[in-house]
């Protein structure tokens, strides 16, 4: 099947007073109808910058310096403001960490919802309402009708996160990105929430790309994952495989210094340093300064290599010694 | 193991919003209108003993960071007390500081709101000790390196200002300032939450070490059960302002006893769990402006009995070490 | 296992020094620059005025009185050039607006400082403290900001008697008010932050936390507050002085000068007042330029 969607060599980068930072650096992937694919990192790592520049969403000082994004083949980059609105909210949805930046804090949700519906659609104002009511219904928000009439402010954050998806679900998308969409929310809320993307997507084959720096929650919701460090990816791959033999060292570092991978009381292993500022990269390997098998070879940049079963990576020295080939 | 060093007797804390003028008005008016009242810990009872690593875990509203402050000195209870080596806390304030406050110091969870913007990191590690005579002006510079070095930090770099560090480093300065005034018990609220997931290896195998190296006993706040996992001797569960269990964290994670526990550790994502269906507790945390009636956990509870409905249930030893506020515990039968 | 020694990231703009940052900011505005030249211009010339006026005003012995009320350029008696005429008792118009600039910039300068002193203690202590003793004080400055700037001046000034010290006694009481309540809103949003929390934690003594802590953390809006207030209470001088109530006659300032040519305006001697006004306003719009950009400049940082 072809995929939802195709990025190709992205770059975005941020022309500011002290220099460029490159926040977006050479990141391609693809994604299926349908899949869910888990796009890790941490702090710096660019993950937020990728995901505003696939909807054209980076503002100035920033921009797409290079690279594409087609969406079922049509190129988004590059495209008037007007186009790239029609694509937005229609064919891809965004879900934000704070649900207050979907949200309108002085207008009634039912407001917001039929101005979301008829800005793509010219449906009456009865039809739409009753397609927000059934939206709401739809992502388990009780007595529906009367928390139409309520305004975000009413509602706690997992019930206005909810009401954020249903809004982003309402045109059924093919692509739904989330960006940390949970990382405020409490665990049990978190679950909840989960459940609900899951099951949507799963009824609407919508594709997913969750955003998040919390690899155990890609591991419960995802088929594959991308693995960031400033700002291009370092390993992908499915997420099974690749949480449990990962090839970059990066990866393999993360996932060594989470707590509940080890018994209670060792030491957790510590990747040193710290990730560097995107405005001022190394040449060559970023991770290179940090890494434990870094040499000669990392001064320069690593290209991304295949290791069989859509796995890769960007590394000189993977820990292939682990993987049995496909 | 020793005495308790730190002893919770029934504490309580309630905020309240006191009604306004208007507010009043209208109930000469016969309005009827209610001072808005927060139970954020609600008669909550356990001690700490040297050495220990207590984990204090919880969502939203459960009240584990208001109880932390209380604790820590930096609040006071609206009923019972905080006793420190079986001298309550409150009296602490007004003897000399050096024997009371600066013994329970607070680590606090965003280390960027956490240091005084304004200051060099060699005032903000060395103006306490200073202020309250424990290192003398002459010694202080020796004081302040020895510390940063112990937290890994450069002291070469202590006439720098907070925001000239990245995040795991002022979680570091946080610590070194605490663990300046010489405390025997630390209580981190969330100090970890605010790092990427590599910083916070590095600062909680800091905070093991210097538990080996310095004896310090702690109280540790989070909501992240992993971490909690990973550190904790013992586990205190909150829910809406009351504890519903506590026991040692090897009996709590291999088996809850609790519901809402179990709620909880059945839906923290783990790095080990294959994709799966997401089958999580329903309905919403209450807000604790209106905490439901009886057991608090009750309207979203898989087992809800009548009697839970009403009747609040004590926290109650349900084995050696182990206790469980939960109506189940009393049927027969129940394991 | 050994923890290990990190390096701090001295990345880009949060290497640079506040001040440079904010300097940076400001010049970008070439209005802004010229605005702060003229003000540094100003204040330069008003410290040297005594240096560089072409006679002392207050002397009455170097004064001829037959020299006056001459149009700007021409030559006096004794052929000395007044290059911006004399006034009716043949004091150089140029030598007047130099010392009546230099008193104007004194009594701005001295009030804006001492109101500036008392208001910021006053807002700080008020936000720390909280409860009964904040609500009062916040009454008083309630009170006090709602009667015109002005009436207040007036009263003061009618019960302590005319002189510059008086007014500068009136102008105090009359601003403090605005700083104390700018200084105590950005106390309050501080006083929540965790390090303030911490302080008391370490069982720091009141006032440290107040003068060491708190204050310079919320000081950054009251460098906004301070500079426009310059400006007024400049403005508020010149208006107690053009209303005869201000600094003796013996010290004119810029608005007493334009008081005392006002007789002469319709006569055609404009130049009497017109030209202390001029000063006037070309002081003032470049303290408010200068104000203006500085707030547009420091409001995002009120974070560092």
């Amino acid at each position: 099947m072809a995929p939802v969607l195709t990025v190709e060599n992205l770059k975005a980068h941020f022309f500011i007073r002290s220099g460029v930072v490159k926040a977006v650096d050479g990141v391609s992937f693809d994604i299926a109808p349908g899949e869910v694919l888990g796009l890790v990192g941490e702090s710096g790592s660019g993950k937020t910058v990728l995901g505003a520049s696939i909807l054209g969403l980076v503002d100035p000082p920033g921009r797409i310096v290079e690279g594409s994004v087609r969406l079922v083949g049509e190129e988004l980059v590059g495209r008037p403001e007007e186009v790239l609105r029609h694509y937005r909210g229609r064919r891809v949805a965004t879900v934000f960490q704070d649900p207050m930046m979907t949200l309108n804090p002085v207008l009634r949700i039912d407001t917001q919802m039929i101005e979301a519906i008829t800005a793509h659609e010219k449906v009456g104002g009865d039809v739409a309402r009753a397609r927000a009511r059934d939206a709401l219904a739809a992502v388990g928000i009780a007595s529906p009708d009367e928390r139409l009439r309520a305004y975000p402010h009413q509602f706690s954050g997992g019930m206005r996160q909810r009401v954020a998806i249903a809004m982003a679900l309402l045109h059924r998308p093919q692509l739904l990105i989330a960006d940390e969409p949970t990382t405020a929310l409490d665990v049990t809320i978190q679950s909840q929430i989960l459940a609900l993307v899951q099951a949507l997507c799963a009824e609407s084959g919508t594709a997913l790309i969750w955003i998040t720096h919390d690899l155990a929650v890609v591991a419960g919701l995802a088929d594959r994952v991308a693995v960031m460090y400033a700002g291009r990816i370092v390993e992908s791959g499915p997420v099974d495989a690749v949480f449990a033999r990962p090839l970059h060292p990066y990866t393999r570092g993360l996932i060594d210094s989470i707590p509940s991978r080890h018994r209670r009381g060792d030491a957790l292993a510590q990747i040193p340093g710290m990730p560097p500022s995107p405005a001022r990269l190394p040449d060559g390997c970023a991770f290179a300064p940090r890494c434990p098998r870094a040499d000669a070879a990392c001064t320069v940049a690593p290209l991304v290599s295949g290791y069989g079963a859509a796995r890769s990576t960007r590394c000189w020295h993977p820990h292939v010694e682990v993987e049995t080939a496909a | 193991m020793s005495a308790p060093i730190i002893a919770v007797d029934n504490v309580s804390r309630t905020f309240v919003q006191p009604l306004d003028v208007a507010a009043r008005l209208a109930n000469l008016f016969g309005a009827g209108m209610r001072e808005a009242v927060v139970t954020a810990v609600d008669h909550v009872d356990f001690s700490v003993r040297r050495g220990e690593v207590v984990g204090l875990v919880g969502e939203s509203g459960c009240g584990k960071s208001t109880l932390g402050r209380i604790v820590a000195g930096l609040l006071p209870p609206s009923a019972g007390e905080v006793r420190f080596h079986g001298r309550p806390i409150r009296e602490l304030a007004d003897k000399p500081a050096r024997d009371g406050m600066l013994k329970v110091q607070m680590i606090f969870q965003d280390p960027a709101a956490a240091l005084n913007p304004r200051m060099q990191v060699k005032d903000i590690v060395g103006e306490a000790p200073v202020v309250h005579g424990i290192v003398s002006r002459a010694g202080i510079a020796a004081h302040v390196d020895a510390l940063l070095a112990r937290v890994g930090l450069d002291p070469g770099y202590k006439t720098r200002y907070p925001h000239q560090f990245s995040g795991g480093q002022r979680a570091r300065i946080g610590i070194a300032r605490a663990l300046a005034v010489e405390p025997e018990f630390l209580v981190c609220d969330e100090s970890v939450a605010a790092l990427d997931v590599s910083i916070q290896a590095q600062v909680l195998n800091l905070f093991m070490q210097l538990r080996r190296d310095l004896g310090l006993t702690y109280l540790f706040i989070s909501h992240d059960l992993g971490v909690i996992e990973h550190l904790s001797d013992r586990v205190v569960v909150m829910y809406l302002g009351r504890v519903i269990e506590m026991a040692s964290t090897a009996d709590l994670f291999r088996q809850p006893n609790h519901p809402y526990a179990q709620a909880l550790l059945a839906n923290v994502p783990r790095l080990a769990t294959a994709k799966r269906r997401f089958e999580p507790v329903k309905g919403e945390i209450p807000s604790p402006l209106a905490p439901p009636p009886g057991c608090h956990f009750h309207p979203r509870c898989p087992f809800v009995m009548p009697r839970c409905r009403v009747e609040t249930p004590a926290l109650k030893e349900i084995a050696p070490g182990r206790r469980s506020a939960c109506h189940l515990n009393d049927e027969p039968g129940r394991s | 296992m050994s923890v290990p020694f990190d390096l701090p990231t001295i990345a880009g703009p949060a290497a640079e020094g506040r001040l440079r940052r904010v300097w940076s900011e400001f010049a970008e505005s070439r209005t802004a620059v010229v605005a702060l030249a003229v003000v540094i211009l100003l204040i330069v010339v008003a410290l040297a005025a005594p240096l560089i006026a072409p006679q002392n005003p207050y002397d009455l012995a170097q004064l001829s009185i037959m020299d006056n009320k001459l149009p700007p350029g021409t030559r006096g008696f004794d052929g000395r050039l007044y290059i911006l005429g004399t006034d009716d008792q043949g004091r150089d118009m140029l030598s007047a607006i130099l010392y009546g600039l230099r008193l104007s910039l004194f009594v701005g300068l001295a009030a804006t400082a001492i109101a500036l002193a008392i208001g910021t203690v006053v807002g700080v202590v008020s936000a720390y403290v909280g409860g009964r003793l904040d609500a009062f004080l916040m009454r008083l400055v309630d009170i006090q900001l709602s009667f015109p700037a002005i009436l207040i001046a007036l009263v003061l000034v009618a019960i302590l008697g005319k002189g510059v010290d008086k007014v500068v006694i009136a102008l105090v009481s009359v601003q403090w008010a605005y700083y104390a309540r700018t200084i105590r809103s950005s106390a309050l949003i501080e006083r929540r932050r965790e390090y303030i929390e911490a302080a008391r934690g370490l069982a720091l003594p009141h006032s440290r936390i107040v003068f060491r802590h708190l204050l310079p953390n919320a000081f950054t809006p009251i460098i906004v507050v301070a500079a426009v207030q310059f400006a007024h209470a400049i403005v508020l001088e010149a208006t107690l002085s053009f209303l005869g109530v201000g600094v003796p006659i013996t010290e004119p300032s810029l608005g007493l000068l334009i008081a005392n040519g006002y007789s002469y305006m319709l006569s055609g001697s404009t130049w009497l007042s017109v030209y202390p006004g001029v000063a006037l306003v070309i002081a003032i719009v470049a303290i408010n330029l200068v104000a203006d950009r500085l707030r547009d400049v420091m409001n995002p940082r009120l974070r560092l």
